[in-house]
């Protein structure tokens, strides 16, 4: 059995919260990029500039990318061959007080929906746990922003809606969602499962490398498809029209129910930050 | 659209408001304030009850952030645009009581835009998620009311050349259409 000390646990996860609110990762850059040269109006290009040069500051000086330094969300995969010998949850959550407190990043979190007063340290955080093999402990992390969560939707349509329908209800929700979720958006999404798998493979799917393409076949050919649909809707940078909608669409999927096609859109504003450790 | 950037100082004057027009690329240099929806309940309260409002409404500029705390040395934190349509409920009555611009990001209401229009005042927007360039672009920071609610007290700002987008006019224009 192997075990992973809790102040190196603590000081590791609060080093990776603080790097992902101020250094947008490189493979994001280069997407907004490629889309600026693809406009050819002054707005699009002008607010393309604008976050490009606002990462380069954030990364420079070690300012937080977005004043929305979000909900903690965290993916913790544990090998089955380690133990630790205090609670994990309070752990993480002890991180995320450091990070926020020690990072100078906003405190997002009200303690409940409708009293709404500030926790003042951010937590509690959002974690979603599962067993892996082996010892070690994979844990990714990624501050999320309201104005993009907000935007987010799910939906259960019928076998027959099929691949069309899953399209069409993602290209509605980013026409619905315009400049609200902060456009050019990272797509996440999550078909099969049932109602609360759908929403956590969305929202896993975000976590995927921007590079990266769905192994299944059917997923593939639908991030291609959903990305130039959404494309083609000249919502644009900060839905002022433009051709850079989406930089990048995810598809997990998962078998589902015979009468079934869940299907979850998370969308991820152009602040796409997250972090990964592994222990 | 024009193509120079237009540069405002506040208050803004009735004759440079009524210039604007949707598209126009403008830089705000001057005192704006700021509030989200905490800040924004608890104003439409204040003016409910006949309370004292935390500063002036009259032809001033509200701008809706709540910034990450600034580190040492620094004027202000991160602090960007937040979604502006979460106060469109509360915004006609700021309008009724002199308010005049507003700055913050994405699409608002018919209600909101037919009120902008009644009250000729101006929606402004600004890039969301750019929020350490916009901290470079504050001279001066100071909380003037509601401490507790931290990142988002009413915060009274000096910025200087603030860049923003024209997106609804006093004509009715808007640049989400």
């Amino acid at each position: 059995m192997r075990t992973i000390s809790k102040e190196y646990l603590i000081s590791e996860l609060e080093r990776i919260i603080i790097e992902a609110a101020t250094v947008l990762d490189d493979e994001v850059v280069t997407c907004l990029q490629v889309g600026k040269a693809q406009e050819t109006s002054k707005l699009p290009i002008h607010i393309i500039d604008e976050i490009i040069d606002n990462q380069l500051i954030a990364r420079n000086e070690r300012i937080p990318i977005c004043q929305d330094t979000g909900v903690a969300v965290f993916f913790v995969e544990i090998g089955n061959d380690l133990h630790f010998d205090y609670n994990l949850t309070d752990a993480i959550n002890q991180a995320v007080r450091n990070g926020y407190i020690n990072g100078y990043l906003r405190k997002s979190i009200v303690n409940h929906p409708l009293d709404r007063k500030n926790t003042l340290d951010n937590t509690p955080a959002i974690i979603h746990y599962s067993l892996i093999s082996g010892d070690r402990l994979r844990i990714r992390f990624a501050p999320k922003g309201g104005g993009s969560e907000n935007m987010s939707k799910m939906t259960m349509l019928t076998p027959a809606d099929g691949r069309q329908g899953i399209i069409d209800f993602v290209v509605n929700t980013v026409k619905n969602a315009g400049g609200k979720a902060c456009p050019p958006i990272i797509l996440g999404i999550g078909i099969g499962g049932n109602f609360e798998k759908s929403t956590l493979l969305a929202k896993e799917a975000l976590f995927r490398k921007l590079s990266d393409e769905a192994l299944n076949p059917l997923d593939k050919k639908l991030e291609e498809d959903i990305l130039k649909a959404v494309n083609d809707t000249n919502v644009g940078p900060m839905g002022l029209k433009g051709k850079t909608t989406c930089l990048a669409v995810k598809v997990n999927s998962f078998p589902c129910h015979i009468a079934s096609l869940p299907v979850a859109v998370n969308i991820q504003c152009h602040a796409a930050r997250h972090k990964e450790v592994i222990l | 659209m024009s193509q120079d950037i237009i540069k405002l100082t506040t208050p803004i004057s009735d004759e440079a408001r009524l210039k604007l027009r949707v598209g126009d690329l403008v830089l705000i240099s001057g005192v704006i304030y700021t509030g989200r929806d905490a800040a924004h309940k608890l104003m439409v309260q204040a003016i409910t009850s006949g309370e004292t409002l935390p500063f002036e409404l009259n032809h001033q500029a509200i701008y809706y952030v709540g910034p990450t705390p600034a580190k040492p040395g620094q004027v202000i934190g991160s602090c960007g645009p937040t979604s502006s349509y979460r106060m469109d409920p509360y915004s006609p009555v700021l309008m009724e009581n002199g308010l005049k611009v507003m700055i913050g990001k994405g699409p608002r209401s018919k209600v909101f835009q037919a009120e902008l229009v009644k009250n000729q005042a101006v929606y402004l927007d600004v890039t969301g998620g750019i929020g350490a360039l916009l901290s470079k672009r504050v001279l001066k920071m100071e909380v003037i009311a509601y401490p507790w609610l931290e990142s988002e007290a009413v915060h009274k700002l000096l910025v200087v050349d603030f860049p923003a987008i024209v997106a609804y006019d006093t004509f009715g224009n808007d640049i989400f259409e």
